[in-house]
């Protein structure tokens, strides 16, 4: 009797874990799966009448001209930190001078990218999933079904395109202002002249350095939005539940950003 | 009811949310040009019935017709077209928050094309000219209303592209008394002005009676009753009977423990 219950346990003492592991796996699949058709669907939406130009003009000042502030910041003090510490590090071999060929290429290629939209999904990840959450929950979305308007069409397919247009314009500047910062510490207080340390950035800056790093932006842009709008339309249960989406919006969006940073750079520039 | 064909036909409509069932074979006509009234407690499958009309939930099972064609069965398109005709007043309004009053109200004719946005302002004025607001209302933002208004300017919005079906969901939930009466005949004006069929939602009893011709009684995901409006608290139906009373003691028991 006791040997006929004791060997069944010790199968499930086995295959408990594997069966939660299984489980997490599966439920992982089935969300890559529902986040790619959502983004389909909402992409391929821009081809059907009517485009809402309205909407994507809002969203694009919101994202671009709004978020100006925040990243000018972050791109200054990131240029500053970036001049500073490689001064000191690169003094160790007597090769200080180039400080202005990190800065420009740290700056355009990872950190102007990466650090700028991050910070707009602080802001914009969170915003969109704040509002599509409130719409979820109060009925607004069905609402906008009941008024002969496709929500994805009106809510996502005007935001995603305008985080597609929107990011590489405030990259672009963000990679001025970082070098600027750069420059500012070059000048101020590590004793280069200003044409010395001009010159030295614009030898080394090459085209590539910058196109990579806006196409970068444009897919972080993507990335933003898209997780924006996904977890404030799938959000549940009031006021609880659009809190957790904000959350799991800028979370998700962050972790998307770096990982897709890592398997852009390995396209653009591995050997 | 025999003969004449239903501007809305359900039968053995079924849904189930995971483990619970919603709506366990429901049954119903809905007359054309009449208000009916379905009624029944919390959790009872009401609000799922119409979500399920309306194209919001897709059923398990079941047959839903409109003017005798079967809605689920028709591609996007057909849907889209039949939804133009067909409006929606939500329990709490649910009006977007982006926008003004004006633009709430002709939301529908905007998106269908058939107004410009220039003209919409005068639309709009002229549309909560019937739900007794003034003009000037057009240019505030839903946030701005108290509940009274934010529920007249949801019902403006609902009838402004003057649907064929309207929906009314717990209409007079959250307005004290009073306002629950305005609301109730300006639905009453408003739908015979337009002609359309009404369909309400509610467990209160007196709007009940005002708005509605025909009365169904909703309970545990089954139409239980069906019957003239007026018969509701006198219908013979125990559990109509009790709903209508609001009794405690009857067939329908609240599960206040699991």
């Amino acid at each position: 009797m006791r040997a006929s219950t004791w060997a069944p346990r010790r199968v499930d003492a086995v295959l408990t874990p594997v069966a939660a592991v299984g489980r997490g796996v599966i439920g992982a699949c089935r969300s890559i799966g529902a986040v790619t058709l959502f983004a389909l669907q909402a992409l391929a939406l821009t081809f059907r009448a009517p485009f809402h130009w309205r909407l994507f003009l809002r969203h694009f000042i919101e994202i671009a001209y709004f978020s100006l502030p925040v990243v000018a910041l972050t791109a200054i003090f990131t240029g500053m930190v970036l001049a500073l510490q490689s001064f000191t590090g690169f003094a160790r071999f007597n090769a200080e001078g180039a400080v202005a060929n990190v800065v420009v290429i740290s700056i355009t290629r990872e950190l102007g990218p990466v650090i700028g939209s991050l910070m707009v999904a602080g802001r914009i990840g969170a915003a969109f999933a704040a509002e599509i959450g409130t719409m979820r929950v109060t009925d607004q979305i069905d609402a906008l079904t009941t008024l002969s308007t496709n929500p994805v069409q009106y809510l996502v397919t005007p935001r995603l395109l305008a985080g597609i247009a929107a990011l590489p314009l405030l990259i672009l500047v963000a990679d001025v202002l970082g070098i600027m910062g750069g420059w500012l510490i070059g000048t101020a207080k590590l004793g280069f002249t200003s044409a010395a340390y001009l010159r030295a950035t614009l030898d080394f800056l090459q085209m590539m350095d910058v196109v990579s790093g806006l196409v970068k932006a444009a897919a972080f842009g993507f990335v933003i939005t898209l997780m924006g709008c996904w977890c404030g339309y799938n959000s549940r249960g009031g006021a609880e539940g659009v809190g957790a989406a904000t959350t799991a919006a800028v979370v998700s969006s962050s972790i998307l950003i770096l990982a897709l940073d890592y398997v852009l750079t390995e396209m653009f520039f591995a050997r | 009811m025999s003969g004449e064909r239903p501007k809305i036909r359900l039968r053995g409509l079924t849904k189930r949310f995971g483990e619970k069932i919603v709506l366990d074979g429901v049954d119903l006509d809905i007359r054309a040009g009449h208000g009916m009234v379905i009624l029944g407690g919390s959790g009872s499958g009401k609000s799922v019935t119409i979500k399920c009309i309306l194209g919001l939930i897709e059923p398990d099972a079941g047959v839903i017709e409109i003017d005798g064609r079967d809605v689920l069965s028709m591609d996007r398109r057909e849907r889209d077209a039949l939804n133009d005709h067909v409006g929606m007043l939500f329990q709490n309004g649910a009006l977007f928050d982006s926008l003004p009053v004006w633009e709430n109200v002709c939301f529908k004719l905007l998106a269908q094309k058939r107004i410009t946005r220039a003209l919409a302002r005068d639309k709009a004025a002229e549309v909560l000219a019937q739900v007794g607001l003034a003009a000037s209302v057009g240019d505030l933002y839903p946030s701005e209303l108290s509940g009274g208004m934010q529920k007249r300017v949801a019902l403006a919005r609902a009838v402004a592209a003057e649907p064929d079906i309207i929906f009314f969901d717990e209409p007079t939930t959250g307005l004290d008394p009073i306002m629950g009466a305005v609301i109730d005949g300006l639905i009453v004006d408003v739908v015979k002005r337009l002609g359309a069929t009404a369909v309400s939602i509610t467990h209160d009893m007196a709007s009940a009676r005002r708005i509605g011709d025909d009365a169904a009684m909703i309970h545990r995901g089954k139409i239980v009753w069906t019957g003239s409006a007026a018969m509701l608290g006198d219908s013979g139906n125990p559990v109509v009977d009790q709903f209508a009373r609001g009794e405690r003691e009857g067939p329908i028991q609240m599960e206040l423990r699991r």
